[in-house]
């Protein structure tokens, strides 16, 4: 009789461990975490962890069990080849979900790894439209790409600042390059005249020669594509060269260290776009600075929100398909319609977001204010 | 017109730089047939170590004059880079004095990602903003031209501080020992010459001399960051290459032809390849310049006696 007591209690022991124990859910995190853009890369996985703390913490049940998720954060350093490596360890560790990557030239090729896998990828960052249009049915982005974005940019540099004569700059990257080819091509269309046509890297520090060239073609507007690491130095040489024109630049240099960066060189002619509505518009935006500066003891700099929006876009999937498994959420993710941080979260066919805005800052009494 | 000299002055500004840097790579090189690929990292350690200094001093003595400031970073900074390059030869090249030549250059890589990944966990990922003291506001000496205090004092500081070592190499008795430990460092030690003393030396004035070029470049630009050495560091073993590495007239010259090509790549290739080639490849045609005066003169522009070394 005693025996049997003791066999029921342990049996009662075991199934309650059983229930107790939590169900690992791993989600990947990709971005630079080292190299010129770790500052932003950091943003962005800080984003993500922001997201998956929060989910762990509210206590989430899928398929029966507790679900405890977990940050896989891979440095692809912003480069191609580390970027496809970071992908394939991402799979081989056997995430359900991938947000990342920040730059869109490794966004793309890091596509097919997840998408042979059958991993749906959520990038918060990766502006380049190529990325949505290779057929792949999961791969997704909380950031308005950069057709919208170089429309907007290039519109805005003949309209509102009335621009003429405009030179391009961009750094040869995917990103850089495909922002500054829609915004060469919005320009032409409204009227404006491209007067130069300069390349950079994602490396250099110096770009006098280039500026000086573009000097001799007298433009009233230079738009630059490409990181804020570039942008801010591009700024100042800017001004000891005497260059007067307007500054432009897309989401890349519209954070708070380009300002630092870009030092006496900034003035009211510095001009930005950013995806998306500025972090104060955005419905969830003040709470989120909060929160962020609360947990990580920084300042927001561009994509945690984005980030944020794209570990929750998986996470509330996987809640509402009540699998984890990336055959059965997927469906959900594409079908994706809930108030993120950044506005109301829900993609297109090709999976952009929709109603991807543009806004265009101004540099003004020692920060970037929306216009 | 004044593009073209705006461009010239562009690319002696930035062949300066490259010039003091080169003279680091070139001196080791002519004493030890090492190339020490870490030598772009002691530029970035003396431009990050300037830069804590001159916060700390921000921070005890808020009125301090600019320039004592930025000397007294500077003297820091080198003295911090002097050490490092001291513990650097020490620690990581003397016991690879006679192993196979592939050793101490493998060695000298690792060297370089060590320096960069104690500098990452020391001053963090992010890009500093490096305190211009020196004023960058533009002065127009020829109207059209810009030319900032900051530039005049890096092409100056070059040119003293390269003469001051050829001074010191060609008149000096250490700079004698010098060149006995260049010609044959056992023959050399058998005429009783402390070898290990000079190639240390050679160490520390190289390395002081990247201090010296850091913060000079992060003066200019106004940033300073961990991985900033990487860049100017490769340039700048390609101008040595180009000057004649192991020859330090060459590695001056090699400095200033490498800024004046690159500035005059970027500016004009649109013109002389009629469109057909353009800014993107301003690193290209820095190194068809390299290949061309290769193929033409082995040993670099001002090279001798490289092949029997080699």
């Amino acid at each position: 009789m005693k025996r049997t007591v003791v066999a029921v209690a342990l049996m009662s022991i075991g199934l309650t461990t059983a229930h107790a124990q939590e169900m690992v859910v791993k989600l990947g995190g990709a971005a630079p975490l080292t190299g010129n853009q770790s500052h932003l890369g950091k943003d962005l996985e800080n984003g993500t962890r922001l997201a998956i703390e929060e989910a762990n913490a509210k206590g989430i049940t899928i398929g029966g069990k507790k679900v405890k998720f977990e940050l896989v954060g891979e440095d692809d350093q912003a480069d191609p080849r580390t970027g496809t490596t970071v992908a394939q360890r991402l799979v081989d560790a056997g995430v359900k979900g991938v947000i990342g990557h920040l730059n869109s030239g490794t966004s793309i090729p890091a596509s097919r790894i997840y998408d042979q896998a059958g991993i749906p990828q959520v990038s918060p960052a990766s502006t380049n439209p190529k990325l949505t249009l290779q057929n792949f049915s999961g791969v997704f982005r909380t950031i308005a790409n950069d057709v919208q974005q170089g429309t907007g940019l290039g519109k805005y540099a003949t309209g509102a600042l009335g621009a003429k004569r405009v030179a391009i700059i961009d750094d040869r990257t995917a990103y850089g390059q495909g922002l500054a080819d829609e915004t060469a091509k919005a320009v032409k269309e409204t009227g404006g005249e491209v007067v130069a046509r300069e390349f950079t890297t994602d490396k250099a520090t110096d770009f006098n020669a280039i500026l000086t060239k573009i000097r001799a073609t007298n433009p009233e507007v230079i738009f630059y594509g490409g990181m804020d690491a570039q942008a801010g130095p591009m700024l100042r040489q800017m001004k000891q060269l005497g260059i007067s024109a307007k500054f432009l630049t897309g989401d890349g240099g519209c954070s708070p260290e380009m300002i630092k960066l870009a030092g006496d060189g900034m003035s009211s002619n510095a001009y930005c776009s950013m995806p998306g509505l500025p972090l104060e518009k955005m419905p969830g935006g003040a709470d989120f600075r909060e929160r962020y500066k609360k947990r990580f003891n920084a300042d927001v700099q561009v994509y945690s929100p984005y980030a944020y929006d794209a570990a929750m876009a998986i996470i509330t999937a996987m809640q509402k398909a009540d699998s984890v498994e990336p055959a059965k959420y997927l469906p959900e993710l594409k079908k994706s319609n809930f108030p993120g941080v950044i506005g109301n979260v829900s993609f297109d066919a090709n999976g952009d977001i929709k109603e991807g805005a543009v806004t265009i800052y101004n540099f003004k009494d020692g920060a970037w204010a929306p216009l | 017109m004044e593009t073209l000299i705006q461009q010239f002055i562009n690319g002696l500004v930035i062949g300066s730089v490259y010039a003091l840097i080169a003279l680091g790579y070139t001196m080791v090189y002519g004493i030890l047939g090492l190339i020490n690929f870490a030598h772009g990292d002691v530029l970035m350690v003396g431009a990050l170590v300037a830069l804590q200094t001159m916060m700390f001093l921000m921070g005890i003595a808020p009125g301090m004059s600019p320039l004592v400031m930025l000397a007294i970073a500077l003297a820091v900074a080198m003295v911090i880079c002097m050490l490092l390059g001291f513990t650097m030869e020490r620690l990581a090249y003397r016991r690879l004095r006679n192993a196979p030549r592939l050793a101490p250059l493998i060695t000298a890589i690792g060297v370089s990602f060590l320096l960069q990944t104690l500098a990452m966990i020391i001053w963090g990922r992010n890009y500093h903003t490096f305190p211009q003291l020196i004023p960058t506001t533009p002065l127009q000496p020829i109207p059209g031209v810009f030319v900032t205090p900051v530039q005049i004092t890096i092409v100056v500081v070059s040119a003293l501080l390269m003469s001051g070592l050829l001074l010191l190499v060609n008149r000096t008795r250490i700079g004698r020992a010098m060149r006995a430990t260049a010609e044959n460092h056992r023959v050399a030690s058998l005429m009783g010459v402390d070898t290990n003393a000079v190639i240390a030396l050679t160490f520390v004035i190289g390395a002081a001399l990247a201090a010296v070029a850091g913060v000079m470049f992060a003066s200019n630009y106004g940033i300073a960051h961990y991985g900033m050495g990487f860049m100017p560091g490769l340039k700048a073993f390609t101008a040595a290459v180009l000057g004649g590495i192991g020859n330090l007239g060459g590695a001056m010259l090699g400095g200033v032809v490498l800024g004046l090509v690159e500035s005059f790549g970027a500016g004009y290739i649109e013109h002389l390849t009629f469109g057909f080639l353009n800014s993107s490849y301003q690193d290209i045609f820095a190194f068809i310049i390299l290949g061309l005066v290769l193929i033409f003169r082995p040993t670099g522009l001002l090279g001798e006696r490289v092949s029997d070394r080699a």
